[in-house]
């Protein structure tokens, strides 16, 4: 007998197909709007596994998976395929463009970096000052968009056109229990929805979103949930994990998650209070179960959530993210074990879905 | 100024009973469970129907629509502004971060009580020579602990203002009167109300601090022709108060404008009309900052045309908002006659 109820119950792994699907995912583009080659990769991949699919309007890829059971709820977990990147905004001739951000992007950060343009995915980089040509007093200063190029280079010439995207030119890495790479913000989610849909259980109809321009807004997601008309949601996404000392030896109060801490379940976010009901579902089917949880530092930031929980009559809404360390920057670095015991703990959750957890005799706390 | 002569004389004893209960319990937006059980069961016997929605507002119905009747949604809020807890440092303090629109000016010193019953008070850190008003990130909830183990709050566990109702003269003063005040006067309402030509869709709504999820969803549940939200309203008559023509004491404000809607004229009309039949005093709002329920209720499906009755408040959203019983008396005396008399159209 082990003392943990529910310990010996199957388990998924992240092994080394998972970790394919992952990699090919996150060295993909899908610059918010243009999600096109991340949509046709997850339609790829699902398109054997789901009793219906179809995309929307919007570009969202919305799949189900029917369940077997009677009274089965309906269940809608959404992935964002978007990343944040840039937009070409003018073509200065000789391969050189000027750019403006799309979602949340830090300027300064975009200096000297290594990017991938254009419907071509066309090498390109945002060049910056050598240290040896700039004074000591503009070390320190702030860039504007305004003093940006991508270049591309003398054969780039002429070769995108104005509102083409780019981003990162990053490609994933494995280091043990580390992954590195670009746009693991979601592309994690994705990646758990679709390792989910592969085991897609019996007593809920899954219905999975893929949804685009998360990053700008949660754009997608409304429309998505607008039509899926589920009992609840789940968004499935990437938060930043700021464990890092304090660089005056303070105690750290803005962790918001931890890496090595495992799925961080989202209580209150900017867009959402999460329905306490599905909070606590969660919660318990961590604890059942053995499986690590945090609780996301309550606050700013957001995720489809947001959009989803109010559409048509509303629908009770949760999110899940794996803890990610710099996120919207050219690389973020997450833990596999996170990102296991977040796939687990949402197929975990899932198996013990019915109805009852939606009464409401008890349900203003956890 | 007097209560008009229509009045049960027991409607403000009524009233301020309901607030004396309502006022008391703690339900932060998306939390309003306990809040919602207590209004269920005063309001059930005097409905026709009654559910809880999927966000957890409380939707009932009542009466049979005439010919020359309407459909009319009436919507109040039962969330109130709250704190949630971010980190519990090493020597027992709890961080936290705002649910719903707080002003920092009111918290330190204030107390605050957690779901679970947990008490505490803002404590404060101000840096030599500071003269900025303090941060959130200056700002702790001391529950009493003296580390990490002993503190009785966790990360996620949300609080609201901790203080008994007082009177003082013919004003209430107390925490989370918006918009206790207006669920208090929509079930005096409820409870007494007479015949009428209509058929009414009563909401008690959540997260209306947030960004009025509540009455979004119920409004697209509802097939309703119009719709009037009860809420509170803030007043220009203290000192150097910002300028706007609402007092304590002046009768229910009619809103005609405020930071995200304008109320449909027909409403506004009928509303106004209605009040100078009955001498009822009544007085105008335009609301720099700040929208209702009914914002989100106009713009739901094709629309619905919707107005706004709101009880003057002064002190908004601190831990001692202050309300006129005769502004209460009248808003239910308002709110009656639009019921039972005839639509605005």
């Amino acid at each position: 007998m082990n003392d943990v109820e529910g310990a010996l119950e199957p388990r998924l792994t992240i092994g080394s197909e998972q970790l394919a699907l992952l990699e090919q995912l996150s060295n993909t583009i899908g610059v918010s709007g243009h999600e096109d080659a991340v949509r046709s990769l997850v339609i790829e991949k699902i398109r054997s596994r789901v009793d219906d699919l179809q995309v929307d309007t919007m570009g969202n890829v919305l799949a189900a998976c029917r369940g077997t059971t009677a009274e089965r709820v309906k269940v809608m977990l959404a992935a964002h395929m978007d990343e944040v990147g840039f937009i070409i905004t003018a073509d200065e001739g000789g391969g050189l463009y000027r750019i403006e951000r799309v979602g949340g992007l830090v300027t300064n950060w975009l200096a000297g970096k290594v990017v991938s343009v254009g419907r071509e995915t066309l090498p390109g980089f945002i060049g910056t000052v050598p240290i040896h040509l700039l004074d000591e007093s503009d070390r320190g200063r702030a860039v504007s968009m305004k003093q940006l190029r991508v270049n591309l280079g003398a054969q780039g010439a002429g070769r995108v056109s104005l509102g083409e995207v780019g981003t990162y030119a990053t490609r994933f890495k494995v280091s043990s229990n580390t992954i590195f790479g670009k746009a693991l913000d979601d592309r994690l989610g994705v990646a758990t929805l679709i390792e989910l849909i592969n085991h897609a259980p019996a007593n809920i109809d899954l219905l999975a979103a893929f949804t685009v321009q998360e990053e700008l807004g949660l754009r997608g997601a409304g429309i998505a949930a607008y039509k899926m008309t589920p009992d609840l949601a789940i968004a499935v996404d990437s938060t930043p994990a700021y464990d890092l000392p304090v660089w005056d030896g303070s105690e750290n109060t803005r962790w918001n998650s931890r890496l090595d801490d495992g799925p961080a379940i989202y209580v209150a976010d900017r867009g959402t209070i999460s329905d306490p009901r599905l909070v606590r579902h969660l919660v318990q089917a961590a604890e059942a179960t053995g499986l690590p949880y945090q609780l996301r530092q309550p606050g700013g930031g957001g995720t489809d959530a947001g959009a989803i929980h109010r559409q048509r009559d509303g629908i009770p809404s949760v999110s899940v993210s794996v803890p990610g360390r710099y996120a919207h920057t050219p690389v973020m670095v997450a833990r596999i074990s996170d990102w296991q015991a977040t796939v687990n703990l949402l197929y975990l959750a899932l198996q013990r879905m019915d109805r009852t957890i939606l009464d409401r005799s008890d349900d203003d706390y956890r | 100024m007097t209560i008009v002569d229509s009045l049960n004389g027991d409607t403000v004893e009524n009233i301020k009973g309901l607030l004396r209960e309502l006022v008391q319990i703690p339900a932060p937006a998306g939390h309003e469970g306990r809040v919602r059980q207590a209004i269920q069961e005063i309001i059930t016997p005097h409905v026709d129907s009654i559910k809880v929605d999927a966000l957890g507002n409380l939707i009932a119905r009542k009466g049979r629509k005439a010919a020359d009747g309407r459909h009319i949604l009436l919507s109040a809020h039962m969330d109130e502004i709250g704190v949630i807890a971010t980190h519990i440092d090493a020597n027992g303090f709890v961080r936290f971060t705002s649910v719903g629109a707080l002003f920092l000016r009111y918290l330190p010193g204030g107390h605050v009580r957690f779901l679970d019953g947990a008490r505490g008070l803002v404590g404060v850190n101000i840096e030599p020579g500071q003269t900025k008003f303090p941060s959130m990130e200056q700002m702790f909830l001391d529950v009493g602990a003296s580390n990490r183990q002993d503190c009785p709050v966790q990360v996620g566990d949300l609080a609201v203002f901790d203080r008994p109702m007082l009177e003082i003269g013919n004003r209430v003063v107390g925490k989370s009167l918006d918009n206790r005040t207006g669920v208090a006067v929509l079930i005096e309402v409820i409870r007494s109300l007479g015949e009428s030509p209509h058929t009414f869709t009563f909401v008690f709504s959540v997260q209306e601090e947030l960004s009025r999820q509540g009455a979004m969803t119920a409004a697209f549940a509802s097939d309703a022709e119009m719709a009037i939200a009860v809420d509170v309203t803030t007043s220009g008559d203290t000192p150097q108060a910002a300028r706007m023509a609402v007092s304590l004491g002046g009768g229910p404000a009619i809103k005609v404008r405020d930071q995200g809607m304008i109320a449909d004229a027909r409403i506004v009309r009928w509303m106004a009309d209605s009040a100078e039949q009955a001498g009822i005093p009544h007085q105008y709002e335009v609301l720099e900052l700040g929208t209702t329920d009914a914002q989100m209720i106009q713009v739901a499906r094709e629309g619905i045309p919707s107005g706004c009755l709101s009880i003057p408040l002064r002190y908004l959203h601190s831990p001692a908002e202050m309300v006129d019983l005769n502004d209460l008396a009248q808003t239910y005396a308002l709110l009656t006659r639009l019921l039972t008399g005839k639509a605005a159209f």
